[in-house]
């Protein structure tokens, strides 16, 4: 049988997915390509983290992102299963203080009713403080949608990465496409930083920079996506009135309202601002004071009381795909021959990231006439990593016998033993990423409480040190070493000047 | 007759001092203890400062050992000390007080910190 | 509290726990074992020591030893002492819990690689230090970009592991360890490009701006604040602003400086985590609990020292507390508890920020720790109920005040439930 290559550009949510659902078949060579040292750090990584219920797409406007948020939502449910993803399915409250926020609310109940979204309904006034005593007093009703569901997005991309090189996909990072080749109307491959990579197939998932690929390509000199930065504020887990359902405000036509949320990892967040950015920045993750203040008024119409700003932990931003007309851009092409585009993929992409993966698959299949042949030896599963927070004292004792590592604690904020910072480094290794500082903080939380790393930075970067066996110096936080050498470094040059 | 004030360096206290230079003699005031008298008028005849660093150490529990001036040296020593601990490495077992530097601008450059040796399997 | 399940894990009991290897930690652990109490001494990390032995600088012990010491000469000697009293201590040893039983039983859980135990105590002297305040507390927005490091990170990487962090550096903040570090880095051969401070004045004692900026002529803007960090791999610049009164930025007065590290030194706050979790009263002036002449906390038989009572300026005074802490406990066990008292409430009066310890019994002899709220010149700091009064030519809030109280000063109080430390002007 005939092997088929499949590069698929790009390891944020969309590209993983795509990966996982093709490692499914036989007589695929699926390779995924990323430009970062490590999957997720894209849109994937910084936003609001929700599995939206389906209720906010237009049926007309928007058909596609309606049916595939609907579809995702269902089977983000199995997924979080079979890849131990944390997650939370508090439902969520769309909050409305006046009677043009309350029409608006209506409205979505008819999307709801024409998206087959099931349970939403309207709260009153009292109905909202019962099921939410969170919420500002001030508010008027709510439209309600018990689907809403919340996950994190930054460990659930390495999870399904994990899952698909399980069954066979191969992860390059670090890998930038500079040029799709194509001849006589059909792909022949990617040309990369790494050098030339043959595929049959090229699926173009790569977030904010998808429309570049996409004109490397021949297809589409149209199609432009817009940066679309969203600010968030972090909280520490221990302020009080955090919501046990996911809050917001009624939508306006540029976002879905800004969010409170209590995140699967038990802090308060709130945001995001929706600031459109100038076409070159892309990569502007930087938080700015007026976004920050807009959160905090926008989180004081929802939050009955909302947490002073000492107890902050973390401000970010990140920015999101906006393209034309808000339409994801889906679509296999026969001229060229073998190019896919996933593009475009703006908000309920999270959410629609399954249901995207398999809607993917039925192109590829109805298009180039794949025949598709389930693999017999499958598998769906992937075990979360160990984690002794949580765990009952005489449950932690028991992994501190069988592994001492699970008795040295790395990150005192939020309890992460060397065990785990161990685990987190292996199974970087194992997918092909870098290991990196934020690569392990993502996946263990080391660096993620109230210090923010001040006390257990050096400490993953030392592990990291010995077990890659590089000088300190050279362990990489994000993007850069962590010193730009030894100590006396700047005094060698110094005198070897002179 | 020249007013100054200082600030004493000696301590973390930081006394805030008035310091009144007449002719050759020199009144200290503000300062808490006889120290304070000492550093004003090293300080107005020749300021001295202690310089510290680390160094690099082989076969030690710790990567490096830190080292101090044993008494302080005038300010524009301080650069030629610097450069000279960039030319050195050391080898463990350090105690402290060992002399890592010996007779450097009218002092020794002494380690202040202890770092054992690990004997490699 | 979650509970502990089926199987019960190893139980220890001891008169004393000492909760952290500081400085703090350890002179109260060497003074319990003097007074004959059975002490367990717990660190979370490898080596006893805490801080000092990252700071390769003078000025430790000088009143404790009446020596001028480096941090890691000064803490060599105590952990000598502390091997010569024999006292129990386990490293890499973390507090996961404290349960406060009854009036004389308290439990310290901990999670070691030797396993989980439940270690029971008659009193607890926590001594587990302070954390540095990071970017995200101090209003600076930005790139979120690497080449960010807080003080006591850079001195970790630089003073213990011999690794530079970068060659042209941005301090925020003008606290002691950020200035300490300012000059570390200009030692080193870095250019340390500005020191930026958004209040009026230092944070950091008067001796480190002379001797760590000015020596080596690196700029003080005071008044200043980095509104930005800009950097797309790594920081590249920062953006600087002048602030008004109300330490609002004024807008126009932005200018760049081009720098590829940013070292934030925006103060202390003390590490009081798991006392805040079984509900020890807190002083939000010094963030840590509100105290007794012992360091009692709220709770009964736990004691505080060192920087998780109060942020120090001085090892010596961690070392002092520590010790009182000591005291307190050996009193509570051969006692059965602390004798009940009519407390004299210390008071702030002008010009002070904050006080430790909160309450005093007035019987014996006892050392107040202040901060003024604002620097001021020619004052007196006065306690007017017990006829103090000392003459200052300038105090600052970057420099504690200290005063010791003798059994004699209360013999004709003006007052008996109060006592007022405050700042008068000389006229």
């Amino acid at each position: 049988m005939n092997v088929l290559k499949i590069v698929v550009i790009g390891s944020g949510v969309v590209g993983a997915s795509i990966a996982r659902v093709l490692s499914r078949y036989q007589g695929l060579e699926v390779i995924v390509l990323e430009r970062e040292p490590d999957v997720g750090w894209g849109v994937s990584k910084a936003n609001t983290s929700i599995i939206h219920p389906g209720h906010e797409e237009d049926p007309d406007q928007h058909p596609l992102r309606a049916k595939l948020c609907v579809r995702g939502n269902m089977l983000w449910r199995q997924w979080v299963r079979e890849l131990s993803i944390l997650s939370t399915w508090p439902g969520e409250l769309m909050l409305y203080t006046n009677t043009a926020e309350e029409k608006e609310a209506r409205k979505y109940l008819e999307y709801a009713k024409r998206n087959s979204v099931p349970g939403v309904r309207i709260l009153d006034k009292n109905e909202v403080q019962a099921v939410e005593p969170a919420v500002n007093p001030g508010v008027e009703g709510a439209l309600y949608a018990p689907t809403a569901g919340l996950i994190s997005p930054f460990e659930a991309v390495p999870a399904i990465i994990e899952n698909a090189v399980d069954n066979g996909v191969k992860l390059l990072v670090e890998t930038e496409v500079r040029n799709i080749r194509i001849s006589s109307g059909r792909v022949l491959g990617v040309e990369t930083n790494k050098g030339f990579i043959q595929a049959d197939i090229v699926v173009n998932a790569a977030g904010l920079h998808a429309d570049t690929i996409s004109h490397m390509a021949g297809v589409e000199p149209e199609f432009k996506i817009t940066p679309r930065k969203g600010e968030y504020i972090l909280f520490d887990e221990t302020v009080e009135s955090k919501p046990r359902i996911i809050l917001h405000t009624t939508p306006t036509p540029k976002t879905k309202g800004v969010y409170a949320i209590t995140t699967v990892h038990g802090n308060l967040m709130i945001g995001p601002t929706a600031e459109d950015m100038p076409y070159e920045f892309k990569e502007d993750t930087s938080t700015s004071r007026e976004g920050i203040e807009y959160i905090y008024r926008e989180a004081a119409r929802i939050l009955k009381n909302p947490p002073p700003k000492n107890r902050v932990i973390r401000v970010f931003a990140g920015v999101r795909p906006e393209p034309p007309g808000g339409h994801w851009l889906i679509k296999a092409y026969s001229d060229p021959w073998g190019f896919v585009n996933v593009a475009g993929i703006r908000s309920p992409g999270l959410t629609a990231a399954p249901a995207i993966a398999e809607y993917v698959l039925d192109l590829i299949r109805e298009t180039y006439d794949v025949k598709l042949v389930e693999k017999q030896k499958w598998n769906p599963y992937r075990r979360d990593i160990t984690r002794i927070k949580n765990k009952r004292l005489d449950e932690i004792d028991e992994l501190v016998k069988s592994n001492p590592n699970y008795g040295e604690i790395i990150c005192y904020c939020k309890m992460v033993s060397k065990a785990e910072v161990l685990e987190a480094i292996e199974r970087i290794k194992k997918i092909g990423a870098r290991v990196t500082v934020d690569g392990v903080k993502f996946r263990v939380y080391t660096g993620f409480g109230k210090c923010q790393g001040s006390f257990c930075r050096w400490r993953v970067a030392n592990i990291i040190s010995m077990e890659l066996g590089i000088p300190l110096q050279e362990v990489v936080v994000k993007h850069s070493p962590y010193g730009i050498g030894d100590v006396k470094k700047l005094w060698r040059e110094k005198v070897s000047v002179q | 007759m020249k007013e100054l004030e200082l600030y004493c360096i000696m301590c973390p206290a930081s006394c805030t001092l008035r310091v009144i230079v007449k002719d050759r003699e020199i009144q200290v005031y503000g300062n808490q203890c006889p120290r304070g008298v000492e550093y004003a008028k090293q300080e107005v005849l020749e300021p001295r400062r202690h310089v510290m660093s680390v160094v690099r150490v082989k076969n030690g529990d710790m990567p490096t050992v830190s080292v101090v001036t044993r008494s302080p040296v005038p300010k524009d020593c301080i650069w030629r000390i610097m450069e000279q601990l960039a030319k050195i490495e050391l080898e463990a077992p350090v105690e402290i007080g060992d002399v890592v530097i010996r007779d450097i601008c009218g002092t020794d450059i002494i380690a202040t910190r202890r770092v054992k040796r690990i004997e490699l399997l | 509290m979650e509970g502990k399940g089926e199987c019960a894990v190893k139980t220890l009991y001891y008169d004393t726990v000492v909760i952290g290897g500081g400085p703090a930690g350890i002179a109260a652990a060497i003074k319990t074992r003097e007074k004959g109490l059975k002490t367990l001494l717990i660190e979370n990390r490898d080596v006893l020591g805490g801080i000092p032995l990252q700071c390769i600088h003078p000025g430790f012990g000088i009143h404790y030893y009446k020596q001028d010491l480096t941090g890691t000469e000064f803490i060599t000697r105590l952990l000598d002492k502390l091997v010569e009293s024999k006292t129990e201590y386990l490293t890499k040893t973390y507090v996961h819990s404290i349960e406060y039983i009854d009036y004389n039983d308290k439990v310290v859980n901990v999670i070691s690689p030797s396993g989980v135990l439940e270690v029971h105590a008659e009193t607890i002297i926590y001594a587990t230090g302070a954390r540095e305040r990071h970017i995200f507390e101090i209003g600076v927005y930005g790139d979120r970009v690497d080449g960010v490091y807080t003080a006591g990170e850079a001195q970790t990487l630089m003073d213990i592991f011999g690794v530079l962090p970068g060659r042209e550096v941005v301090v925020i903040g003008s606290g002691d360890v950020g200035l300490i570090m300012a000059r570390r880095f200009a030692l080193e051969g870095a250019r340390v490009k500005a020191v930026v401070e958004i209040l009026p004045y230092p944070g950091g004692l008067m001796r480190n701006v002379v001797q760590c900026l000015r020596d080596y002529d690196i700029p003080l803007l005071l008044g200043h604040t980095v509104v930005k960090i800009i950097g797309k791999k790594r920081v590249e610049k920062v953006i600087v602003a002048k602030v008004d009164e109300n330490l609002k930025i004024i807008p126009g007065t932005e200018f760049e400086i081009p720098c590829d590290t940013v070292i934030v030194s925006a103060g202390l706050r003390p590490n009081i985590d798991l006392l805040e979790k079984i509900g020890v009263v807190i002083d939000p002036a010094t963030g840590g609990p509100v105290v007794n002449e012992y360091l009692e906390t709220s709770k009964p038989g736990i004691f505080v020292a060192g920087n998780a009572l109060v942020i120090n300026d001085l090892v010596d005074y961690a070392v002092e507390q520590g010790e009182r802490a000591a005291e307190g406990a050996h009193k509570f066990v051969e006692n059965n508890g602390l004798p009940s008292e009519k407390w004299i409430r210390v008071v702030k009066g002008r010009n002070i920020r904050l006080i430790v310890p909160h309450y005093i019994s007035g019987k014996r002899e006892v050392v107040l720790y202040a901060r003024v709220s604002q620097p001021e010149k020619n004052v007196y700091i006065e306690i007017p109920e017990v006829n103090y009064r000392v003459f200052s030519y300038g105090v600052r809030p970057s420099e504690m005040i200290r005063i010791k109280l003798k059994p004699e000063h209360f013999k004709k109080m003006s007052s008996d439930d109060k006592i007022t430390i405050q700042v008068t002007p000389r006229q």
